[in-house]
């Protein structure tokens, strides 16, 4: 195996991992604060990259090209959320309802091509291997950086806030916030355009990093979400501290992406990474679930299993009941 | 003062399972009135707490609330009139937020949410205060997880939640009907003196005569969705369990067949 190769493609999964970090920030507000697999997302992902794609070969700012990215994801997220909160169709469907429009609608702003590369064109990206003279990657896991950092410290502070406290409780107990003078619709509402906002704000990224946009680059992406949150959760479980949380689900996606680099230097089909990641998050899933049940019926006893205290207080010539 | 004016409400209506759960209700509160509520089961007791609270919208009637008609509004508007404990624990509070988080959440019912950051040094110390007249000792553990208290603890922290902003009416489903008896007394005693101390108008829904009877001023016995007897004052103070029997059966024709209300006398 060649050393110098397999070191460059961790480098790149690192920052193929920050970047997708993003998304899973997204995914997080949704799937473990309000307990919504949305999968609006592999729609949105998308979205935000051809926005971004198409708004820079206009000619649009890099930055303000990514900005239309993140709003637009944030009006996709508006749309599943009408759906699920107006007309009270299931959540799960009302995602895939959005995903299934977004596809047309993809390949309607890239004007019917399936890609749409960046060439030459400049990209936030391309902005700092100009400046400082490192590699796409190098650019990309700094870009990636820094923008993570800015993406915490924003839901770090918003969901202390009495408008994210209240959208925290609808995810716990939605009878309860409502009783207090919540509009759950809204709250909820307003998850899924935050967190599909994040979404594209990751898709338009990681089509400048990889200097193009592609109608099939979201899909699995919420399995991939769902498989960073829970390799985030083995590692930093323990935390306490919801920043700390946040950076669990960046730190997964990081793992997600070395794992996937390192897998595809070995030689492993490109194809057969989507199996892999659902695999993960079914394991993930249904382990804890196996186990208990396992430990349940093993432990179960026929007999009498505290006899001796049951014995001890028959001498005393206590009653049994 | 909150009035209900001929409020009616059917349940699956066209069904089989059809069912007239208030059939023209009409009550009358004044202000500082403390109500207790018995009746059977299905008598419509708890229809009428969530019809008041907003949980369904009803099919005819009015309900007012110091002269405002709330009949149409949603249950998230009406909060900012009602407070409520219901009678499932777990229902009252989020269990994966801490205490002073849930007190916090509370202390907003029914004014606007901003992006304010939701704690503050000044609210912590109230909400130590008010934890502390509790006398559960959770004015140590603002910052535990609800999830982490007994059912009687989490149903005084709710209590308190529900009057941390004082409700105009305060409505207790069966509050203490999920707890041991000695827990259950604590909660009751507990809600007497929150009640009086805040003069608050109260319904409480009960399945015990004799609290029915010793708490608060006023009685009203309800069956088949309707008030069939109104008791205040005096004359209530006077009534005992077997009173509270002979006027079910005179009033519904039936006896009173409910296992739980026999064996709580």
């Amino acid at each position: 195996m060649n050393i110098a190769g397999l070191l460059g493609s961790l480098q790149g999964g690192i920052a193929q991992g920050v970047l997708w970090g993003i998304m899973v920030l997204g995914v997080y507000i949704t799937y473990k604060l309000l307990d919504i697999p949305d999968l609006t997302t592999d729609g949105s992902f998308t979205l935000g990259g051809c926005v971004a794609t198409v708004a820079i070969l206009a000619g649009v700012d890099p930055i303000l090209a990514t900005i239309m990215g993140l709003a637009a994801g944030f009006l996709a997220g508006a749309v599943t959320g009408i759906l699920h909160t107006v007309f009270e169709i299931p959540a799960i469907l009302a995602g895939i309802l959005t995903q299934i429009g977004l596809w047309s609608i993809n390949l309607r702003i890239m004007d019917g091509k399936a890609n749409n590369p960046l060439l030459k064109a400049d990209t936030t990206i391309s902005f700092y291997t100009d400046l400082l003279g490192i590699t796409q990657s190098q650019a990309s896991l700094l870009v990636g950086i820094i923008l993570v950092v800015i993406v915490i410290a924003i839901l770090y502070w918003f969901f202390g806030t009495e408008i994210g406290s209240a959208l925290r409780a609808t995810g716990d107990n939605e009878d309860m916030i409502r009783a207090l003078g919540v509009n759950t619709g809204h709250t909820k509402l307003l998850a899924l355009a935050l967190s599909n906002a994040l979404i594209g704000l990751s898709g338009a990224m990681v089509a400048q990093m990889q200097k193009y946009a592609d109608i099939n680059m979201g899909r699995g992406a919420i399995v991939i979400g769902l498989a960073a949150i829970v390799i985030g959760e083995v590692l930093m479980g323990r935390a306490k501290n919801f920043g700390v949380k946040l950076l669990s689900a960046v730190v997964g996606a990081i793992i997600y992406y070395l794992i996937r680099a390192f897998v595809l230097q070995l030689g492993m089909d490109p194809n057969d990474m989507q199996l892999l990641s659902a695999l993960l998050v079914a394991a993930a899933l249904a382990i804890p679930v196996a186990m208990r049940n396992y430990r349940q019926k093993k432990s179960y006893v026929a007999g009498d299993l505290y006899a001796d205290e049951h014995l001890q207080r028959e001498e005393k010539g206590g009653t049994d009941r | 003062m909150i009035e209900l004016k001929h409020v009616s409400k059917t349940f699956n209506r066209g069904t089989v399972n059809e069912k007239r759960a208030l059939d023209g209700l009409n009550l009358k509160l004044n202000e500082g009135d403390f109500v207790t509520i018995i009746g059977g089961n299905g008598a419509g007791k708890s229809t009428m707490l969530n019809a008041v609270a907003g949980v369904f919208p009803v099919d005819c009637g009015k309900i007012e609330i110091d002269g405002t008609d709330i009949t149409m509004e949603p249950e998230y508007k009406r909060a900012k009139y009602i407070g409520r404990v219901f009678q499932d624990p777990m229902k009252g509070t989020c269990a994966g937020m801490q205490i002073e988080e849930n007190l916090a959440l509370a202390k907003r019912r029914g004014q606007h949410r901003g992006l304010g950051w939701q704690l503050n040094a000044e609210e912590r110390t109230l909400y130590r205060q008010q934890l502390q007249s509790l006398g559960l000792g959770l004015e140590t553990r603002l910052s535990d997880k609800v999830g982490l208290l007994s059912g009687g603890q989490r149903q005084a922290v709710t209590l308190l939640m529900a009057t941390l902003q004082k409700p105009k009416l305060l409505l207790l489903d069966e509050h203490t009907a999920a707890l041991d008896p000695a827990t259950a007394a604590k909660v009751l005693k507990l809600t007497c003196e929150i009640v009086e101390e805040n003069h608050l108008t109260a319904l409480m829904v009960t399945h015990n005569m004799k609290d029915a009877i010793n708490i608060g001023n006023r009685l009203i016995m309800m069956d088949s969705g309707r008030i069939i007897y109104d008791v205040s004052g005096e004359e209530k103070m006077k009534l005992t369990v077997e009173d509270l029997l002979h006027k079910f059966e005179e009033a519904s024709g039936t006896e009173f067949a409910n296992d739980r209300m026999m064996l709580s006398n």
